[in-house]
């Protein structure tokens, strides 16, 4: 409950609350570069066998170290993406995973000799293909439900997902559970012959999926701090105040509506062809929820935020496949667990890091801001 | 499309849809209170009923009934349908007064902002849902055979069971129930004071804190309810048996109005028998998306809901 003694200031929240961010946004920008690069070039050696041993205990034991840096690739361009429509637009989308299993679909579709279209397009081409169908995608369940209040945006869009889940299973056109095989890979040679993108070696893979991701963070990156950006965070902020101040709030809703679909849609691309077959049983709800949550459990409305949420998502319940459980426990692996643990870390980490665990600087200003004026249940 | 099918079932759609629209009003009840008072989606009460549905086994068990028990004469089904239901219906309040304390309050003490609230919901349901899947090993429960369906009359060609009739009954009679407790009791009052302004009800000795306790345990007793009548309906039960009903009860919560309580009703009925008559006209596969077609076409016209929002306004 909100008391009317004192007013929150401003300044002493700004400086007290993280030494670490005041420490780097103090770096002169020549050395905060060179961070930067030194992520970037790590976050690509990070599959190399070389580097193993110098990780300790971040690589996973049981399944092969460099698949899973695609899943958590592809798990980090969704949370990228959603992170514009909750993060930026504060837009409640339930149901992302629609915008990921269209980009999928139409990869496949395309592609995969077992569509009846017989395209047989080269897998290059239908990625654009996919992005744009996404987008379109977007304005389509964005146009007549964007005009509604925040959670019943929440519902609707759960039920996109599910209706495409539903449609991925039940019309023939889709193939169900059946699915398409033989999604091809894109193409590319080593020098020995080989082909660069295969089944035997992620790494290439991984490679293509952080390029995408730095391509995605520049772009979004860049939007947040235009015009769009500041008309998103003024939507979030206050959707009434925007709208009498002059922006055009539907008009921008419906644009963080597609460039988020679209990301979806592009994870959805890269990961049909990675795993060279799309069947409707990966498009479940909970997957969803899941990114969401990693979105929000990183930090929503910020990019290192999303990015470390989505990571972990991906990356933590690999890592427990074959960590042997205390005995009492009467399991064999923790991987047995994970989604406990994982609702238990929601818990807290929402307890005591309300707004993620990298938040961003707005967002909590604008939570102590808000600590003044409105919380639940008032 | 397939007409000829819809209006050869026609009164059978109807009679189990009813059956059904009643259990979703009960467990939609739950999410509409809490929206009431907190603006808040209770991800969380999917596994408020899940344990109900798994209490109600329960208890039976600890009675001596399981399964293949057979089926008792009519005067113990009455009291073990009674117990069964007091099962339910405990063990639901419990778990929501619990995901309550564990999951909300400390949020809500620390001013947190509304998508930390339903991510630590989910985190709730998540833990609830694979706890009881870890001790169940995974495993769907079956439920004592304790109501053996018998037609008791029949419309224009559709038998009405006796489960049916007890189902609609219970649902209806709770129903009436919450309605005169919310509208007309000291306490009811309390709740639409804090759903109207929650500051203002503070300032004239409302606690809050209880309230909204209360509407957690009012929540959890219907959903109890709904757990039961479920059991015997479907005969079983699982951990994953809250999901996707509850995300059902939740659309039709927001069909109906949501935090209006007789839109929970309105909404849980109407969905129930337009699934059924999806099924006969489209096809069994696309029933589960009817809950969602038909909320996009109300809400396009109706963006608060068929009765609109009014928990703590002047109507409900």
């Amino acid at each position: 409950m909100t008391t009317l003694s004192e007013p929150v200031k401003s300044e002493p929240v700004r400086t007290r609350q993280n030494p670490l961010r005041g420490r780097w946004s103090r770096l002169p920008r020549s050395a905060r570069w060179a961070v930067l690069a030194g992520v970037v070039v790590l976050a690509y050696l990070l599959p190399m066998e070389w580097l193993e041993p110098y990780l300790g205990f971040i690589p996973t034991t049981e399944t092969d170290w460099a698949s899973t840096l695609v899943i958590v690739a592809y798990y980090v361009l969704l949370a990228l993406g959603l992170n514009v429509v909750v993060g930026y637009a504060g837009l409640l989308d339930l149901g992302y995973v629609g915008f990921f299993a269209v980009g999928a679909y139409t990869v496949a579709v395309l592609t995969s000799p077992d569509s009846s279209l017989h395209a047989n397009w080269p897998v290059l081409a239908t990625v654009p293909v996919a992005i744009v169908i996404t987008m379109i995608s977007g304005v389509l369940l964005g146009w007549p439900t964007l005009r509604l209040r925040g959670d019943y945006l929440a519902i609707v869009t759960l039920g996109f997902a599910e209706i495409i889940r539903v449609a991925a299973t039940s019309a023939p056109f889709l193939r169900g559970q059946t699915g398409f095989t033989d999604v091809p890979h894109p193409p590319g040679k080593l020098p020995n012959g080989d082909p660069l993108f295969g089944v035997i070696d992620s790494k290439p893979y991984y490679w293509l999926g952080v390029t995408l991701i730095i391509i995605v963070i520049l772009g979004v990156r860049n939007l947040d701090r235009s015009r769009v950006g500041r008309a998103w965070n003024a939507i979030r902020e206050d959707e009434d105040a925007a709208a009498a101040m002059g922006v055009p709030t539907f008009k921008f809703k419906l644009w963080a509506f597609a460039i988020g679909a679209a990301v979806g849609g592009l994870s959805g691309a890269y990961f049909a062809t990675y795993q060279q077959f799309v069947n409707s049983s990966t498009f479940v709800l909970f997957f969803s929820i899941l990114v969401l949550a990693g979105v929000i459990m990183g930090g929503s409305g910020n990019i290192p935020g999303a990015i470390l949420g989505g990571a972990l998502i991906a990356y933590l319940p690999e890592r427990l496949r074959g960590v042997k459980a205390p005995s009492w426990l009467g399991v064999q692996d923790l991987y047995e667990y994970r989604f406990l643990m994982f609702g238990l870390v929601l818990i807290l980490i929402m307890i005591f890091r309300p707004a993620g665990i990298i938040p961003s600087r707005r967002r909590r200003m604008e939570l102590a801001d808000r600590a003044k004026e409105v919380t639940v249940g008032e | 499309m397939n007409v000829h099918a819809f209006l050869h079932n026609f009164w059978e759609n109807t009679i189990s849809g009813l059956a059904q629209g009643a259990i979703y009003a009960l467990f939609a009840l739950g999410y509409t209170l809490v929206y009431g008072v907190l603006r808040l989606i209770n991800f969380a009460h999917s596994e408020v009923f899940m344990l109900g549905t798994f209490g109600a086994i329960i208890t039976w068990q600890a009675l001596g009934l399981d399964q293949d028990s057979p089926t008792p004469s009519f005067g113990p089904v009455v009291l073990y349908l009674i117990v069964g239901l007091a099962g339910a219906m405990v063990f639901s309040a419990v778990t929501a007064t619990i995901v309550e304390r564990v999951a909300y309050r400390p949020l809500r003490k620390r001013n947190a902002p509304v998508l930390a609230f339903l991510i630590s919901a989910i985190g709730a349901s998540v833990v609830l849902s694979e706890l009881v899947g870890v001790l169940s090993r995974r495993k769907p429960r079956g439920v004592p055979r304790l109501v053996q369906p018998e037609a008791v009359f029949t419309i224009g060609g559709a038998e009405v069971t006796n489960l049916t009739i007890g189902i609609l009954v219970v649902a209806f009679g709770l129903m009436f129930a919450l309605d005169r407790f919310i509208n007309r009791s000291r306490l009811g009052r309390g709740v639409r004071a804090v759903a109207q302004d929650p500051n203002t009800a503070a300032l004239m000795g409302v606690n809050k804190d209880r309230v909204i306790m209360l509407i957690f345990i009012l929540g959890g007793l219907m959903a109890g309810a709904a757990a039961l009548l479920y059991d015997l309906k479907i005969g079983g039960t699982d951990f994953f048996a809250g999901f996707d009903l509850g995300i059902k009860a939740f659309a039709a919560a927001v069909l109906g109005g949501i935090g209006n309580l007789r839109g929970a009703l309105v909404g849980g009925l109407i969905l129930g028998i337009l699934e059924p008559y999806t099924s006969s006209l489209f096809g069994t596969q696309w029933t589960a998306v009817t809950a969602f077609v038909v909320l996009i076409i109300i809400l396009l016209f109706r963006p608060n809901g068929i009765l609109g929002e009014s928990l703590g306004r002047a109507r409900a």
